[in-house]
């Protein structure tokens, strides 16, 4: 299992995907989500997986995060293959390299902002306190609020609080701003982009707003289960500046 | 993990009315439990203590008198430890202030030390002095029945000569636990006493003087009790041998027995219903918990927690609910068993109760809940840890419905909308409905059971004490007497009608089986104590043969047309051989009947009697009574009507208690899976609801909708109750039919609709709590919220 990160100055790709092919199999029909996907993911880049609903982004963010395995082909995460660790070389891969944050934000409607990001910091090894990670979104003045007591863009960030409080070394955002208005996204996106400058930590964010893409390192465009093509940014714009 | 333990807290808290329900059932099935187990083992270690302390013997001999010079004999028999010989005496008392008969029986004690076996238990007051032939000892119960102390007199009247007797003490006897009079169900401490006197002062009075009627012997740890016996009843023979018999045989000993074997059968069958109707909640209300929990689930394990976890996590939640429930039965159960503890003690004289609840009680039952619980839930808890997180974050697939039954059957056009809706929900899931509509039958169900006893004992009471025994009288003669005593009877002011009896003890003989009982002769045309058939149709003894109690024909393996052989255990012993000619139906007691003429020319006694039952003007009673206390020949007077009034007073109290509890039980039972189940409907449905009403239905119809599911099972449920009542009550009674008394499975109109009724209204209070969810339902919420 790739618990212990390698000596940084290796030249090191973090993800490796090598023809990762995903079908779903519905009995009478088969859904090819993903037909040979080849990717690679640097340390401390940010970037965006752009493409049409239905064109198999979330099926590869998930499989990058250890929730599925690809039907075949190989995922290397620091040379180690996530495509057949077991489930329990999973939950600890999860449990400690891992952030993730949803479109509907997923929160325990049940705990609190703060007890939301406690509730993984808890089973970290090395975390941030909950506090200070619900500072670094902005919402140190919202600790003891429920999710029913926060707004969606708040919601959104005691997701994105919740997924960086562990110090993940990757950060898997799938259509973070989806449910929200561009002004609430914005913030959100802000949110992000500070975690992956100031931690550091890689970051792959999922939309099929193409106006987002300019905030990335790479771009990685995606149709029908495939990567049509990646361009790089020579300019990446701040989340402030972007619009849609 | 104090944030998910938080969570937990919280997730309890929301659905604190279905954990409360569940709870309760947990708790009704724990508290029956603790209840009855405490008050067994109290019972098991108080009479065991009370036997090794106070000597209660191991063999009983009744005799009509030996000298005491036979005691050595008996020592003497190989394994014999101890042997005390005694003088047992009917009397008449009279207590001052009190009108009606009572009777009692004496009992000697040594004047010198302590008796070697049978010791009594002074509760107040002092032993009797040495000789003195004034003093006497009265048994607690009869004691409190009359509020008798110390220094209080009492008119006695012994083999017809009266005495004052100066009350010196008050004390219980491991010998009469259970205080009955002979011929009796129940106990009557007001018109019945034990007492104990002087052997001197007694053996003087009833003319026993160095002599005994009563042995008790202990055994050595080796010795057989069956051998012993023989041999004793060998010594005896010639002394009027009334026969002997170990502990097992012993009256105050077998009903004591035969209350604990009771107990135990309630200690398993109510907590084993009241655990499968918990199991049954949990399952549904865990199952439908994780289904709202499926995205939680999925999130806590992106994030890295375990299945390990998540099934810990979910597993302490149930956990949680359980121990609720248990903690609240055991508090319950101790303080009902200390309840029930006291009522016993109402009718079984220990001298205190040592209460017990073993550890091993407690945690017998926390274990069996917990492991039934986790059966229950663990099966929806797994799959729902088990599921792929990629695939958890999807929404399930909308609920499959399809036309229901009565719809396929073509019924589909006059149903309204709504009722399909109902219909097509049942349909859906005929699992649920049908656990649904069995755990409401079972609510009903111990509602039957519970009103069951009182019937059966109403039912017996109305036949045996109203049908075939319709005296007002009922008098004993100290030993079979010549017929002439009827002719005084019959000319006191105010009897209208006399009929004899002879009372023979006997050993019936069918091929390898025996059994020790008595023939009762009674006259051909008897109409104060008839025999009935199982119809209730009186039987007519015919000239030459007997008759037997059904239960003692089963016991013996007999029909009518077989013969039997009557070992006659009185006066000239005879052995006879006669065949059984008809059965009479009884609930309480096993006899045998014959004719009493043609029972006199067997014994070849000549025109005996032992008792006679009269008739009499109420009116007069009193006068009467006065008159028999003066005959030297009568040992006994019985009040019929009252001995009746003091069973109902004596049981009314037990029984009150018992069918409170129950009710509460079968309420908690009903509540709990109304409540449950519609809660659920709810929860899984409030959207569906909510878009009807935005569509324009009314609040009363969708209620319709939600509850008229929820109705329909219950009045399903409750025919079902009275199957499964009716199947629990036959369960409860088989191992009780015994030779002392049948239980009769009567089960009157009246509780099944008592039942009934208790069921509906636990289902239409659940339903009306549901309701004010229904009303409250709000609209744009739950329109906007996603499931
Ligand atoms: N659990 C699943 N079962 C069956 N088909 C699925 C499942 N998840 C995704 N799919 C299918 O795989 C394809 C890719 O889906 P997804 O990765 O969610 O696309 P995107 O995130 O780009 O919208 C779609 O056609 C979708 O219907
Ligand atoms: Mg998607």
């Amino acid at each position: 299992m790739p618990s212990a990160p390698r000596p940084l100055s290796e030249p090191e790709k973090i993800f490796e995907a090598r023809d990762v092919v995903k079908i779903y199999d519905m009995g009478e029909v088969q859904v090819h989500a993903l037909r040979g996907i080849h990717l690679e993911l640097y340390p401390g880049e940010l970037v965006v997986l752009l493409g049409p609903s239905g064109s198999g982004k979330s099926t590869l963010l998930n499989i990058l995060g250890g929730l599925d395995r690809p039907t075949s082909g190989q995922v290397l995460y620091r040379g180690q293959d996530l495509a057949r660790a077991s489930d329990r070389e999973l939950t600890a891969y999860r449990r400690h390299h891992v952030g993730f944050v949803f479109q509907f934000y997923n929160l325990i409607p049940s705990l609190t902002a703060r007890e939301n990001v406690a509730a993984v910091t808890e089973i970290a090894r090395n975390p941030m306190k909950p506090e200070d990670a619900l500072a670094l979104v902005g919402l140190a003045d919202r600790l003891d609020h429920f999710p029913s007591q926060l707004s969606g863009g708040q919601q959104q960030r005691v997701a994105i609080a919740r997924a960086i409080a562990k110090n993940p070394a990757v950060l898997l955002c799938d259509e973070p701003t989806g449910a929200l208005d561009s002004a609430t996204g914005i913030v959100v996106l802000e949110a992000i982009e500070r975690v992956n400058q100031e931690l550091g930590t890689t970051t792959a964010l999922i939309t099929h707003n193409a106006d987002i893409a300019a905030m990335a390192d790479r771009v990685i465009h995606l149709s029908d289960g495939r990567i049509s093509f990646v361009e790089r940014n020579a300019h990446k714009k701040r989340a402030r500046q972007l619009h849609w | 993990m104090r944030a998910l333990d938080r969570k937990l807290v919280r997730d309890l808290w929301s659905i604190k009315g279905q954990v409360l329900a569940i709870g309760l059932v947990i708790a009704g099935g724990v508290a029956t439990f603790i209840m009855s187990v405490s008050v067994l083992d109290s019972l098991r270690v108080t009479q065991s203590v009370f036997y090794r302390d106070y000597r209660f013997a191991d063999v009983f001999a009744s005799l009509k008198r030996a000298p005491e010079s036979l005691k050595a004999q008996i020592q003497a028999i190989p394994g014999v430890q101890h042997v005390e010989t005694r003088v047992f005496a009917p009397v008449l008392l009279e207590v001052p202030g009190y009108p009606d008969p009572v009777s009692g029986q004496i009992c000697s004690l040594p004047d010198h030390g302590e008796p070697l076996l049978n010791r009594v238990y002074l509760r107040q007051g002092r032993l009797t002095e040495p000789y003195r032939d004034d003093e006497v000892l009265v048994s607690e119960a009869f004691a409190e029945a009359h509020r008798l102390k110390p220094g209080d007199e009492l008119g006695a009247t012994i083999r017809g000569k009266k005495k004052r007797l100066r009350i010196v003490g008050v004390a219980l006897s491991p010998e009469f636990i259970y205080q009955l009079q002979p011929g009796a169900v129940i106990p009557d401490f007001e018109s019945y006493g034990i007492l104990w006197m002087g052997r001197a002062a007694l053996a003087a009075a009833f003319e026993m003087e160095g002599a005994f009627n009563t042995v008790a012997l202990s055994l050595t740890a080796d010795a057989r009790e069956g051998e012993v016996i023989d041999r004793l009843e060998d010594i005896l023979k010639r002394y009027g041998s009334l026969g002997a018999h170990g502990r097992k045989d012993q009256i105050s000993h077998r009903y004591l027995s035969e209350e604990m074997r009771q107990l135990q059968k309630m200690a398993t069958m109510f907590p084993i219903i009241f655990v499968g109707v918990a199991s049954f909640l949990l399952n549904v209300v865990i199952g439908r918990l994780m289904a709202t929990e499926r995205e939680q689930v999925a999130i806590l394990k992106a994030f890295g927690y375990g299945n390990g976890d998540i099934v810990a996590h979910y597993l302490k939640f149930v956990l949680l609910i359980v121990l609720i429930g248990v903690a609240g039965g055991i508090a319950a159960g101790v303080w009902l068993g200390q309840g029930l503890g006291r009522i016993y003690m109402d009718f079984y004289r220990f001298p205190f109760l040592l209460y017990q609840l073993r550890p091993a009680a407690v945690v017998t039952s926390v274990l069996v809940t917990v492991a039934a619980a986790f059966l229950a839930t663990l099966y929806s808890i797994l799959r729902a840890a088990s599921l792929p997180p990629a695939q958890a974050m999807q929404p399930a697939a909308p609920a499959r419905y399809r036309a229901s039954l009565l719809e396929a059957l073509g019924f589909g056009r006059r149903l309204a909308p709504p009722t399909k809706m109902i219909l097509r929900s049942i349909s859906r899931r005929p699992v649920k409905a049908f656990l649904t509509m069995i755990g409401v039958a079972f609510a009903c169900a111990i509602l039957i059971v519970g009103r069951f006893f009182s019937d059966a004992t109403d039912y017996i009471v109305d036949i045996q004490f109203k049908l075939a025994k319709r005296d007002d009288l009922n008098v004993t003669f100290i030993e079979p007497t010549s017929e002439r005593v009827l002719y005084s009877l019959r000319s006191l002011e105010g009897v209208r009608h006399v009929e004899p009896y002879r009372w023979v003890p006997v050993r019936l003989r069918h091929e390898h089986r025996s059994y020790r009982t008595a023939i009762r002769g009674v006259p051909e045309e008897s109409t104060l104590y008839r025999l009935l058939d199982q119809d209730l149709r009186p039987v007519a003894i015919p000239e030459h043969g007997f008759l037997l109690t059904d239960y003692l024909a089963h016991l013996l393996g007999v029909r009518p047309g077989d013969t039997l052989t009557i070992e006659v255990l009185e006066g000239r012993r005879r052995t006879l051989e006669a065949p059984i000619v008809g059965l009479v139906s009884e609930w309480v007691g096993v006899t045998g009947y014959a004719r009493l003429d043609s029972l006199n020319r067997l014994l070849g006694d000549g025109r005996t009697v032992s008792g006679a039952y009269l008739e009499i003007d109420p009116r007069l009673g009193r006068a009467i009574y006065a008159k028999l206390n003066q005959m030297p020949r009568v040992a006994g007077v019985s009040v019929r009507e009252k001995g009746l009034r003091n069973f109902y007073e004596t049981l009314a109290k037990q029984m009150l208690t018992f069918a409170f509890f129950n009710t509460l039980l079968a309420c908690s039972i009903a509540f709990g899976v109304v409540y449950n189940s519609a809660r659920i409907a709810f929860s899984e449905r409030n959207r569906d609801l909510a878009t009807l009403r935005v569509l324009g239905f009314t609040r009363a119809e969708i209620a319709y909708i939600l509850l008229g599911e929820m109705a329909l099972l219950v009045v399903a449920g409750i025919p079902a109750g009275f199957f499964i009542g009716h199947w629990l009550c036959a369960q409860m009674i088989t191992g009780l039919q015994t030779d002392l008394f049948r239980v009769p499975l009567v089960i009157e109109p009246s509780s099944y609709s008592f039942a009934a009724l208790v069921v509906l209204v636990s289902g239409v209070l659940s339903g009306l709590v549901i309701k004010r969810k229904l009303d409250r339902l709000d609209l744009v919420a739950v329109l906007k919220t996603k499931e």
